[in-house]
């Protein structure tokens, strides 16, 4: 077990020196002088040699690697242009709503996907299987965006029952916490759940037809039971591990979402980075949400030791 | 009995055109890719031209203006309203098919060609696997649309970088699908067989390998298809997609984001155009997986 | 009313697209307290169906239409789903063919047996733990109080049997449906699994409905047999009247086509040897820096030689490393060290480019049928393929080819179909005739006819002995099976754990093995007591 979780940490370094280094070459390969393109539009030739300086552009590549990721390492990301604050300190600030919209999401879904998938499975070929996939099929089909936006025409424009857009802190009050983030978190959940339905039922669908389902029922076992015991407690390794993979759904939604309801996240600031072409927000940003999913999978393998006994060595 | 003396293919290709989901999918996907085909034709003024005095004006509203050649008035409709500088939203959308076909088709086959071919090395050479899998793994460690975002940002705004940005997201799974293909097929005795019938490797893959990947690399790039559509819809909305000048469906709804409030069918025809598109390629896309492809369509 | 089971005019209905109407008709059979009937027949007899009739577990598109399976004077087929929910496990219990998968991989195996007791009785968790350690000492297995909280990927495959049959009987029912038990064991551990069944029956009273497809397996455990044929029952009776007088010819034709266990006289073969293999290792996985474990020696040391016109069988159980050697005398794997040599070429470490252009002296016919031939190019172009890698120009090939085809007892017009249209054995012969086309010095049969039925295995034996003898080929032919292997092979080599551990003419092993392992292996074939082969038991 303890040799397991120790391979499987090894594992992620490679994956995560790739991500570093493809981060750091985006900037260093393209057309153009990577510190003017640091520095912003509006930089002095001063500011542009000082941080040509800091990067140490006039070394070999492989050393301004070194540079590059011992200063992320030691989380210090540079400073934005834009906002005119050092990164760390701008993603420190922009992570709780973040935090907040992708835990409720993740709380939607889970309490929806899993038993709306296993109900399908069970009932395959029934008319609340074709309802549920016909479902899942438009819910993926449909970007978060427009999701959104309808929702905000019914809820907020027509009906008038919820904020149009907007983020309290928790601090403030959990009341209004909720009352902010309940739409947006609604309109990432459906793609969410679309996927996470539709990997349930194939997972619980492959389970129900193993021998050992057979067994079960050959012993006389009641079909709930059956699907409890037995059906849902193997499938739960592939479901996970799609939770797992699909927080990469989560976080290209999450950059959707802030934008649509005007969520101060780590979302919005991607954008607004983007827009106002500050480089070093933008590479510290892709690197923090990496980072985040490459550990949250890490989380999931690590889980199945729990799931699964056969994984123990 | 007849359909069991058909070659494997004419029997896949019967039930694939017998299944409903490839028809009502496959139907309304056509349907848009002739609208996108046939926009001059179908009542379409220029989607760029702009008109002060008929600025955010609702759907359905009727109006004249004047032709610049020949001075005459003619009536015009706005079908589904005008937009913040008064260009006509029906238009925009109709051109904004284009955009979004030739994004979703092109992504989708360049993604499919190179990561068939990167994906075919990776399975076969195993020199080759550890190095290309890893980086593979790495390229899926950052979410599609921050790759998606970090490639944009460095290229000026534009339909090719759009594209090249989608495609670098998209092929990671491509490759990772064309190698689990090649692997559990080359396990198969009958390329076995074709190995000690001295076979040469470059034909050996040829014949055996790769007519194999040929169904699950169609379903898969329909699926490709539709997310392309979606995530150059979300980089156009954005602000950080194509530039403004082309209509686009992200681009029209980005536009349209200040006065929703009060003009919402700026965003809603295009989002439901756009919905209405991705949901025609995702449910042909399923009854494609169905037919052609049963066995390796889960592993996806 | 001294029938545990009475299945009477039992129909069950086969889907409207199927090649037959019934999956099994009219069918009418008991089973006596403590008595063990075996239903005995070919894939497609509708065995399995009957089994799976009785205990309500038929897949959703099969629906029995006719007659009543009574279990103790109660009609299965009739009872509610929730009546038979009791019934099952404490009336009667099945246990299957896999036992590699039929139990759940994530639940301790007593876990497993308590949840029978958990469901039909009201005995507290420890009860029902101590008589789950009860039963599973009854089936033999070791240290119950430790085994009890295993998992099942802990268990051997025989050790896994015992869990599914402490399983069944732990409520001790009356009928105990056994659905080709022992097909996926290996044959030592397949006799301690029929002995366990037999002395559960005994012991316990419980009436045994057992479905085979083996007829030694029916001769070493039957009480009565029943014959099945294309959903129909052809013959039934008490085991010696049905093993010593067979009345039908569809019995007589299968035991006819089980190989005898006593190898025919053969002439010993001389000549050059066509192949000669001296030394061959092959080991899998290596000592890195993190995985110093899992080193394993598939093959340790093997020598062999066979002459044009010999058939040299290597015998073992599965992971005695037989296939291992096979393909790397094929060359579909490197071997370790070693040397194989083709009449003066080595080719052990001949590079692949070099190798392919005298790939066709050694052509191989694999296991199974089903995946032998791609399923998209027709047999035509499949039997081309390697001659024409060989400079043979298309038409000649396909001259050839439909020559072949006769020569394998098939039509020439196959040449235009596709695999899907032809059946296992026909396959098979396919591949023989693929094989055959680039003239090969060397044939290897690496489990050729295992995946055949009886009547259909007995035909392509006798086609590889008539092409061996025609084309005065050295034969490699690698099985599991002792009877098959008496009845084709000139010399054996026994193998166990990657290593030879007894060798020599077939008579001469069979007649007077040396080594322990050896005669272990003898004495476990099912049903040696019974002659078959001559159509007639002794």
């Amino acid at each position: 077990m303890l040799s397991y979780l120790i391979k499987r940490i090894l594992a992620t370094i490679p994956v995560m020196l790739f991500v570093a280094v493809f981060i750091f070459l985006l900037l260093r390969l393209t057309p153009g002088d990577p510190a003017a393109m640091l520095a912003g539009d509006f930089a002095n030739d001063a500011q542009i040699a000082e941080i040509r300086a800091k990067l140490g552009l006039d070394e070999p590549l492989w050393k301004q690697f070194g540079l590059w990721i011992s200063d992320m390492l030691r989380f210090e990301l540079g400073e934005s242009f834009y906002y005119k604050k050092e990164v760390s300190e701008l993603i420190l600030s922009r992570i709780e709503p973040t935090l907040s919209l992708s835990l409720l999401t993740i709380i939607f879904t889970v309490l929806i996907a899993v038993p709306l998938g296993t109900i399908a499975a069970y009932k395959q070929g029934s008319w609340m299987d074709r309802g549920i996939m016909g479902f899942s099929v438009l819910g993926f089909s449909l970007p978060v965006f427009v999701i959104g936006y309808g929702l905000i025409y019914v809820f907020s424009v027509q009906l008038g029952w919820l904020p149009v857009q907007g983020y309290a802190r928790i601090a403030d009050g959990v009341g209004e916490w909720l009352y902010r983030l309940i739409l947006p978190a609604i309109a990432l959940s459906v793609i969410f759940v679309a996927f996470i339905a539709r990997m349930t039922r194939t997972s619980v669908l492959e389970v129900l037809g193993e021998d050992y389902i057979r067994t079960a029922r050959a012993k006389g076992q009641t079909e709930s039971r059956v699907l409890m015991r037995h059906a849902l407690r193997n499938a739960a390794v592939p479901i996970v591990t799609v939770i797992g993979l699909a927080i990469a759904i989560l976080i290209g939604g999450v950059v959707v979402t802030e934008s649509v309801f005007t969520i101060p996240g780590l979302g919005l600031l991607t954008v607004e980075a983007v827009l106002n072409r500050d480089f070093p927000t933008i590479q510290a940003v892709i690197l923090f949400f990496s980072v985040v999913y490459v550990l949250i999978n890490l989380a999931v393998d690590v889980s199945y030791t729990l799931l699964d006994p056969r994984i123990r060595y | 009995m007849a359909a069991v003396d058909q070659s494997p293919f004419r029997q896949t290709l019967g039930r694939v055109f017998s299944n409903t989901s490839v028809l009502i999918g496959g139907g309304l996907a056509l349907v848009i890719v002739l609208i996108g085909l046939l926009a001059p034709y179908l009542d379409t003024r220029d989607p760029a031209g702009i008109s002060p005095a008929n600025r955010n004006k609702p759907p359905g509203f009727e109006t004249t203006v004047r032709d610049y050649d020949t001075g005459q008035k003619i009536p015009v409709t706005y079908r589904m309203g005008s937009d913040t500088l008064g260009r006509d939203i029906y238009s925009r959308v109709v051109y904004g098919a284009r955009t979004s076909l030739i994004v979703g088709v092109s992504v989708a086959a360049i993604a499919i060609f190179l990561g068939t071919l990167i994906g075919l090395l990776a399975g076969y050479f195993r020199w080759a696997d550890g190095i290309i899998m890893r980086i593979m793994d790495g390229m899926m460690a950052i979410p599609a649309i921050l790759l998606a975002i970090a490639v944009v940002s460095l290229f000026s705004a534009g339909l090719l970088s759009v594209i090249i940005a989608i495609v670098v997201s998209e092929i990671p799974r491509v490759v990772r699908l064309v190698r689990s293909v090649v692997l559990s097929i080359r396990e198969e005795p009958y390329v076995e067989a074709a190995i000690t019938a001295g076979t040469p490797t470059p034909t050996l893959l040829m014949r055996h390998v790769l007519p194999n990947t040929l169904a699950p690399l169609i379903v898969q790039g329909t699926f490709i298809v539709a997310s392309a559509i979606i995530v150059e819809a979300i980089l156009s909305f954005l602000g950080i997609g194509i530039p403004p000048d082309i209509p686009t469906w992200g681009n029209i709804m980005a536009e349209g984001r200040q006065v929703f409030q009060l003009h919402p069918h700026n965003i809603l025809y295009p989002g439901a155009i756009l919905g209405l598109t991705v949901l025609a390629v995702n449910i042909l896309g399923d009854g494609l997986r169905d037919t052609m492809d049963p066995r390796f369509s889960k592993r996806v | 009313m001294s029938n545990v089971l009475d299945v009477t005019g039992l129909t069950v209905r086969l889907p409207g697209s199927s090649d037959r109407k019934n999956a099994v008709e009219n069918i009418t059979f008991s089973v006596g307290a403590g008595e063990l009937v075996c239903v005995v027949g070919e894939s497609g007899s509708g065995k399995s169906v009957t089994a799976q009739a009785v205990m309500g577990l038929l897949p959703k598109e099969l629906k029995p239409s006719e007659g009543e399976t009574k279990l103790l004077g109660e009609d299965t087929l009739a009872a509610t789903p929730n009546r038979l929910r009791d019934l099952r496990g404490t009336k009667m219990a099945m246990i299957f063919q896999e036992p590699m998968t039929a139990l759940n991989p994530v639940a301790r195996v007593g876990e497993q047996i308590e949840e029978v007791l958990e469901i039909h009785t009201d005995l507290s968790k420890s009860q029902r733990r101590a008589r789950a350690i009860e039963i599973m000492d009854h089936v033999h297995l070791p240290d119950p109080e430790r085994m009890v909280d295993s998992f099942p990927h802990q268990l051997s495959g025989g050790q896994r049997q015992r869990i599914m049959i402490a399983m069944a009987l732990v409520l001790d029912p009356a009928l105990l449906i056994a659905d080709e038990p022992t097909t996926a064991l290996d044959v030592t551990t397949q006799a301690q699994i029929l002995k366990l069944v037999k002395e559960m029956q005994e012991r316990r009273g419980t009436g045994v409905l057992f479905i085979t497809h083996d007829f030694g397996v029916v001769a070493e455990i039957a009480d009565r047999i029943v014959v099945m044929q294309h959903g129909s029952i052809v013959e039934q009776g008490p085991r010696d009247q049905i093993l010593q007088n067979p009345t039908q010819p569809y019995t007589q034709m299968l035991m006819a086509s089980v190989p005898s266990m006593k190898p025919p006289q053969r002439t010993p073969v001389d000549g050059d040897p066509a192949i000669t293999v001296r030394g061959l290792n092959k080991v899998y996985g290596r000592t890195g820096l993190l995985s110093r474990d899992r080193i394993v020696h598939a093959a340790k040391d093997i020598d062999l030689d066979v002459a044009r016109g010999e058939t040299l069988g290597i015998v073992g159980e599965s992971g005695s490393g037989k296939s291992t050697v096979a393909r790397c005398i094929a060359r579909l794997i490197d071997p370790t060290s070693g040397t194989i040599n083709l009449q003066g070429t080595e080719i052990a470490t001949m590079r692949e480019s070099r190798l392919r252009a005298i790939r066709s002296r050694v052509q191989i016919v694999f296991q199974d049928p089903y995946r032998s031939l791609n399923p998209r190019r027709t047999i035509g172009l499949s039997l081309i393929e390697a001659p024409m890698n060989f400079g043979v120009s298309r038409e000649d090939a396909l001259r050839e080819a439909r020559d072949l085809m006769a020569l394998v007892g098939l039509q020439s017009d196959a040449l235009e179909r596709y695999p899907h249209q032809f059946s296992g054995g026909q396959r098979q012969r396919i591949c023989i005739a693929r094989a055959l086309a680039v003239k090969p010095d060397i044939l290897i049969a690496d489990e050729a006819v295992s995946a055949l039925d009886v009547s259909v295995q007995a035909q392509v034996l006798e086609l590889l002995d008539d092409i061996r003898d025609k084309y005065r080929l050295a034969m490699l032919f690698i099985t599991h099976d002792l009877r098959v292997a008496a009845q084709i092979c000139d010399r054996l080599i026994v193998m166990q754990n990657g290593i030879v551990v007894e060798q020599g003419p077939t008579s001469d092993v069979f007649a007077n093995p040396t080594q322990e392992y050896t005669q272990l292996l003898l004495s476990a074939a099912p049903g040696t007591d019974v002659e078959f082969g001559s159509g007639k038991a002794v």
